[in-house]
């Protein structure tokens, strides 16, 4: 049996595999932070607790409607997506005048709200959601053993992450988006709906994080505060890889996945830390992150 | 003659405000009195995270700057303070003295990186340096883990207060408050505080005028951090325990809930909301987590509707800043 590095090749990459899987999450969770950051120029405070939500959607629809996983990925953003519109329209539309600390803050509340009414509910401990039977097992690869459900995490957050960028970056209705962060009355003045387009913004930024949250009830069990902790790292990824930038809240999402993964492998203790050491390296160094633009 | 005698007083100005006069007399008799009738640990409480509260103030509030991180600094002062006094057995006020320097130099720490960006960015990397120090507390072992530092001896003060006594120990946290009160007051109505000030409300306007907007914000975020470690400190000797509660995030986002609450930028407003919050914790503990389902409300309400806080609205009602 040889070694890598002085570490065994079954523990590095399956650390490595845990790693691209968190960093799926940290992906899709920091895409959505940074699409509402683009336009409504607010910090998503309740995006843990919205990604929490689609979890439990996902679970009321097996438990009540017998809807399984796969209507889930589709039904429980689309509804989440919903709410969060409704937030937008009767809440955060309300701030856009003033100052951006008061969308955070007032997400924040939202976030503890929401948190709380399902801690009353359902108590801190977690509910079981099955992985669906057609990824159930796992291919042995000969150096490890790659269960089907987390491979399947990893193309789908990947995919959904790469046509995001895309739709954004090459499409029409992207660069009217990106043109209403610059300048959202002219773009008004050419005819746009930019509340609405506003609107749909925050709706599509909820609907991935819910989205992350069905592909996460598998994993790491349907729990009330699994968005609480789990946020703030996301934070943490947002501010290296520099707010707002499409392609670097995904390519610092992962890669910060699996260096937080390889952590664990060579120095257990600095794995939850070692996201927070690395973004005051990248704060010294560049404070508007790896792929921000400077204010 | 109307002219007259209208304009010494606002002349006077720059002197202390006779409403705010009577307002610290109100706040001082109340706190004198309030042991009397309201449980004193309870008011003990308050009274700490009133200081935490106005400690944070001094920065939102004067310079603008939102730190969601202000626990690591409550947290790391309540666990030197602990430790100082229970392992190196120090007398509580070289404990609390301990706590409070170990604030400061991680303010100074944090500060130093942290003001180098504004606004939201400046929020979350507070935010996510504080979550670098509950790990940090959560794994050490001189912080005892999920334990904490339990069973901290409260000590003699000076050699002679016997902090024992419920009383004595009372009143050695108001005089701590009300002297960090008067000089976070005396801060705020200084030269140094009206730049603070002017920063906050065109930084660009203050730097072209020659302020070194940064070191500016640097001491702001300093001076913060060393008051609410020594609300930490004080916290950890008066309920002998420092915990990992007093690190987490929740903990942060509480003080800006206080703040919030009290009036962004007032002077008694962090006060009132602390008060307020701990009461609500207080008398609301029994529904579990119906608490922070409350306390999300009211953050809520807050900021669509009542963004001035409780003093502040009284301000104006008032027309006068309290």
């Amino acid at each position: 049996m040889f070694q890598l590095i002085g570490v065994a090749p079954q523990a590095l990459f399956s650390q490595v595999l845990v790693g691209l899987i968190n960093g799926a999450f940290y992906a899709i969770l920091s895409l959505g932070l940074a699409v509402i950051f683009g336009l409504l120029n607010i910090i998503n405070f309740a995006h843990g607790a919205l990604y929490m939500l689609g979890a439990f959607v996902a679970y009321f629809l097996l438990q009540g409607l017998g809807l399984g996983y796969w209507s889930a990925l589709i039904v429980a953003p689309l509804v989440v997506g919903l709410f969060g519109m409704l937030l937008e329209r009767t809440m955060l539309r309300q701030l856009r005048q003033i100052d951006h600390l008061y969308g955070l803050l007032l997400t924040f509340g939202l976030a503890l709200v929401i948190q709380g009414v399902f801690q009353n509910e359902f108590g801190s401990s977690g509910l079981p959601y099955a992985v669906p039977p057609a990824l159930v097992g796992g291919q042995n690869l000969g150096f490890m053993f790659l269960p089907n459900y987390r491979a399947w995490v990893i193309v789908i957050s990947l995919a959904v992450c790469l046509s995001t960028w895309w739709a954004i970056e090459r499409t029409k209705l992207g660069s009217y988006l990106r043109a209403a962060t610059e300048n959202p009355t002219i773009v008004q003045a050419f005819g746009i709906n930019v509340p609405r387009m506003i609107t749909l913004t925050y709706g599509f930024g909820v609907a991935l994080a819910a989205f992350a949250g069905v592909l996460a009830a598998p994993i790491y069990q349907v729990r009330p505060l699994m968005g609480a902790d789990l946020i703030i790292v996301v934070f943490a990824v947002v501010v290296i890889g520099g707010m707002g930038s499409i392609m670097g809240s995904i390519l610092t999402g992962f890669g910060l996945g699996v260096i937080e993964g390889l952590t664990k492998v060579f120095y257990p203790e600095a794995s939850n830390t070692v996201i927070f050491v690395i973004m005051t390296i990248v704060l010294l160094i560049k404070p508007a992150g790896l792929f921000g633009r400077v204010q | 003659m109307a002219v007259q005698r209208e304009l010494p007083a606002t002349m006077a100005a720059p002197g202390v405000p006779s409403h705010q006069v009577i307002a610290f007399a109100v706040m001082t008799t109340f706190f004198v009195v309030a042991p009397f009738f309201i449980y004193p640990i309870f008011l003990m409480n308050a009274l700490c995270f009133a200081l935490f509260a106005l400690a944070f103030n001094l920065l939102i509030g004067y310079a603008g700057l939102l730190s969601f991180g202000h626990a690591a600094f409550l947290g790391t002062a309540g666990y030197v303070s602990a430790h100082a006094a229970k392992v190196w057995g120090l007398p509580p006020e070289l404990a609390i003295l301990a706590g409070t320097i170990a604030a400061g130099l991680l303010g100074l720490i944090f500060g130093l990186l942290a003001i180098r960006r504004q606004g939201i960015y400046f929020a979350m990397i507070t935010l996510a340096f504080a979550q670098m120090v509950y790990f940090f507390a959560l794994q050490t072992k001189f912080t005892g883990g999920e334990d904490g530092i339990q069973s901290v001896p409260r000590g003699v003060m000076l050699g002679v207060l016997d902090l024992r006594g419920t009383m004595t120990l009372y009143s050695v946290v108001l005089v701590i408050f009300l002297a960090a009160f008067l000089f976070i007051y005396r801060i705020i109505h200084s030269p140094f505080g009206q730049v603070l000030k002017a920063i906050r409300d065109n930084e660009p306007r203050a730097i072209s005028l020659g302020y070194r907007a940064d070191h500016y914000k640097l001491l702001a975020f300093v001076l913060s951090a060393t008051l609410a470690g020594l609300a930490g400190g004080t916290k950890a000797i008066v309920f002998q325990l420092a915990s990992l509660t007093d690190v987490h995030w929740s903990m942060s986002g509480e003080v800006v809930l206080m703040t919030l609450l009290g009036g962004l930028g007032t002077i008694f407003g962090p006060v009132v909301g602390a008060f307020v919050v701990v009461a609500l914790q207080n008398y609301l503990a029994q529904l579990g987590a119906w608490v922070t389902v409350v306390q999300g409300a009211i953050f809520v309400l807050c900021v669509l509707t009542f963004r001035r806080g409780i003093v502040g609205e009284l301000g104006r009602i008032l027309k006068r800043p309290l």
